[in-house]
């Protein structure tokens, strides 16, 4: 789960790590007033979207009056910025956040996330800040600093120092720069993160040490037992198909080809997609309907698959372990007839009861293309979804 | 022999009395597996399925002789029961549970080092020797006792490296599901190198999926300790960047973790690399019916037969070497493995 930038530097106020002081607004008016509050001559506002790449994209406006603030902000406010994270058709921005200008003498960056290698957290840092760290690791690897933290002894002083040194911070920026490692550490902790980066730290003109960007994800196994930072949770950022999915218990990620998947299990659902791709086709989704599938989540899959205009065939994947083949056949059946699918539906089913299974697709008198085994399936799928332009609209 | 699981593996279930805990304890029960009891806090004194209910891993371990947990307990508890199974002596945990915080994990994960024990999952399907015991959630009636062994990140997907082997007449040794999760027990690593030593075990099966970098080091190890021919499938080379496919442990972060890359790393190793999941079985079935000569020598072979370069060996002096001592130069990896990558098409 992503936040905004502006509750993620609420946390980050909460937790004591240094910010520029802002406000966030919904309206013109609203940032103005922002803005005169703030006070000084220099202001910052950014559409409080979930992707990066917002400056590049036009989502952060430099202002040098209150009236330029409110004009910032009624430009962006109500509209879909599209960055390169977003896609073409870009998030809506429904916020802005109004920062105080701040004078940048060095632009740093600072991330803690899990180090998968070793299970452990580490703190990643560089003193090429406001870039891409990407590509700063690509290219230049021996300027990122990593540090990682002891599950049990936790982060270190030493360890602050190792990474404030080597970002080429000195006197009280030490102390500062520790502060903010300590904070985020703890925040980190509290509330489940899966992510917290800053990208730019900055060291000021005056040589102050601040958190200009936050970006903070939240462990999605860990949502149920964090209510204040559940509440931070901003639909209109979702994927409307996979906000839906969510609310069945499905796994759903968009996609941009035509031939919709219906899986069950992660791994047999992206092995699905691959298949079709390797068979020259593109899929629609990645859809795992889970190890437990029913026919009602089966029908609710359906409906989510055919809410796609693009879908030109439908590919139904299971692997009957636990659950029987029969049961999802009924579903497939149930959903097919009500409904109302136009698009050719081909369907494998493999494991327990799949000849029952098979016989009852047979019976039914729809036309569903049975398929006996994989390479089938994803061949007959790509097949008659390139025998279909008519339904590209 | 088999790996990890036996007949006589002695199994508990934690979270005995819940509904996953009944259904699945039910089914092993079924399959052969000698389930001796389980545990429920709070629920000592009674009897489930015909078995005793303990308060405790440490009770339930004192009075049934267990050497096998398998953890149906969920999400908010399953860390904790993992740390219970692991101090009350238990030798191998299964843990089936999926959406367990991470952060949890990382400390379950620390703490297991105090241990002499072995943690499988969590969120996976569980360990099976065909014909033997089945602990986990996997469709017993598919498998079949034989020689491959199969090690996953996924569970259906394990179903269907199964259902080929079966099939073909291979069978399975064992067969591994290590969970798709981003911090986990046992690993690729970990599990091939008990198929390596295990005598029963022909050849191997590797499923595994995009994120992490667990199986670039499985094809690291594999060029360096195996002698047996492993086939390989990743799934995701489709998924987009950034998305959470299914499996928390699934997502390519910062361009790393891609299937491309994956295929990349095996393929040097000398691993045979299919792209549908549909040719595991016969990938297997060829490469067990001409075994292929390997490029590299297990270490104690290879001082009697030096036919490849010994990039392990080599490696090794360098790290004893006095820090004054230049490092071998990387190249000479390179030039070893590309040679070794060139031998293996000859074939």
């Amino acid at each position: 789960m992503n936040l905004h930038e502006f509750q993620a530097k609420e946390l980050f106020e909460r937790y004591g790590i240094a910010i520029p002081s802002g406000h966030v607004a919904a309206t013109g008016a609203e940032a103005a007033a922002a803005a005169e509050a703030l006070g000084g001559s220099l202001w910052v506002v950014k559409a409080q979207v979930h992707a990066g790449g917002r400056g590049k994209a036009g989502g952060v406006k430099l202002c040098r009056s209150v009236d330029e603030v409110r004009a910032a902000a009624d430009s962006l406010l109500g509209t879909r910025l599209a960055t390169k994270q977003t896609g073409p058709d870009g998030l809506p921005v429904r916020q802005v956040y109004v920062e105080v200008g701040s004078p940048i003498a060095r632009e740093l960056y600072l991330s803690l996330l899990l180090n998968r290698d070793r299970s452990r957290l580490a703190f990643i840092a560089s003193a090429a800040g406001g870039m891409d760290i990407e590509e700063v690791a690509a290219r230049t690897p021996e300027r990122i600093l990593r540090v990682e933290i002891h599950p049990a002894a936790g982060l270190a002083a030493y360890q602050c120092r190792l990474l404030a040194f080597g970002l080429g911070l000195a006197g009280p920026q030490v102390g500062q720069f520790e502060a903010i490692a300590r904070g985020i550490y703890k925040l980190y902790i509290d509330n489940d993160c899966s992510l917290v980066e800053v990208n730019p730290l900055i060291v000021t003109r005056d040589g102050a040490v601040l958190a200009l960007d936050a970006k903070i994800n939240i462990d999605a196994n860990a949502v149920f037992r964090q209510p204040v930072v559940a509440k931070y949770r901003d639909p209109s950022q979702e994927d409307p198909m996979e906000r839906a999915a969510s609310e069945h218990d499905l796994n759903y990620v968009s996609l941009d080809g035509d031939i919709a998947c219906m899986v069950n299990g992660a791994g047999l659902a992206m092995a699905t997609m691959d298949l079709i791709k390797l068979h020259g086709g593109q899929p629609a989704n990645f859809l795992d309907v889970g190890g437990g599938a029913t026919p009602e989540r089966v029908t609710a899959a359906f409906q989510l698959i055919l809410s796609n205009p693009r879908v030109r065939a439908i590919l139904v994947n299971i692997f009957g372990g636990i659950v029987r083949c029969d049961i999802i056949a009924e579903g497939v059946i149930a959903a097919v007839k009500t409904a109302g699918v136009a698009v050719p539906v081909i369907v494998r089913l493999e494991g327990t009861n799949a000849e029952i299974a098979r016989q009852q697709l047979a019976n039914s008198g729809l036309a569903i293309t049975p398929a006996s085994d994989l390479d089938d399936a994803a061949t007959k799928a790509v097949r008659l979804a390139a025998d279909r332009p008519d339904q590209a609209a | 022999m088999s790996i990890l699981l036996s007949r006589h593996s002695r199994v508990i279930c934690q979270g005995f009395t819940g509904k996953q805990g009944t259904f699945h304890s039910e089914q092993c029960i079924a399959y052969g597996t000698r389930v001796v009891g389980g545990v429920t806090p709070g629920r000592a004194g009674q009897t489930h399925l015909g078995l005793p209910v303990f308060n405790s891993a440490h009770k339930a371990v004192e009075k049934t002789g267990a050497d096998v947990s398998m953890i149906y307990v969920p999400a908010t508890g399953a860390a904790d029961a993992i740390l219970e199974a692991a101090d009350a002596g238990i030798k191998l945990i299964v843990c089936i549970t999926e959406g367990i915080p991470v952060n949890d994990m990382i400390g379950v994960k620390e703490a297991l080092k105090d241990y002499d024990v072995r943690l499988v999952g969590p969120n996976c399907p569980g360990v099976i020797t065909p014909g033997e015991a089945k602990v986990g959630i996997m469709p017993g009636f598919i498998h079949q006792p034989g020689r491959v062994g199969i090690v996953s990140r996924s569970g259906t997907l394990t179903y269907e490296a199964v259902y080929q082997t079966t099939r073909l007449g291979l069978g399975q040794s064992t067969c591994v599901g290590i969970g798709g999760d981003p911090v986990r027990g046992m690993n690729f690593v970990d599990v091939l190198a008990l198929f390596e030593s295990d005598a029963k075990t022909a050849g191997i099966i590797m499923v595994g999926e995009i994120g992490g970098s667990d199986e670039e080091a499985a094809a690291e190890f594999i060029h360096h300790h195996l002698t047996k021919p492993v086939v390989a499938y990743i799934a995701g080379v489709t998924a987009p960047p950034g998305k959470r496919m299914g499996h928390a442990g699934a997502v390519i972060a910062g361009g790393k973790g891609t299937a491309a890359d994956k295929y990349a790393a095996l393929e040097r190793a000398g691993v045979r690399t299919v792209h549908s999941p549909a040719e595991l079985g016969s990938a297997m079935m060829q490469a067990l019916e001409a075994p292929a000569p390997r490029r590299v020598r297990p270490a104690h072979a290879r001082t009697a037969a030096r036919t490849v370069p010994p990039v392990q060996a080599a490696a090794k002096r360098t790290a004893s070497r006095p820090p004054a001592r230049k490092p071998a130069p990387a190249t000479d990896r390179g030039a070893a493995s590309r040679k070794a990558g060139r031998s293996r098409k000859r074939r």
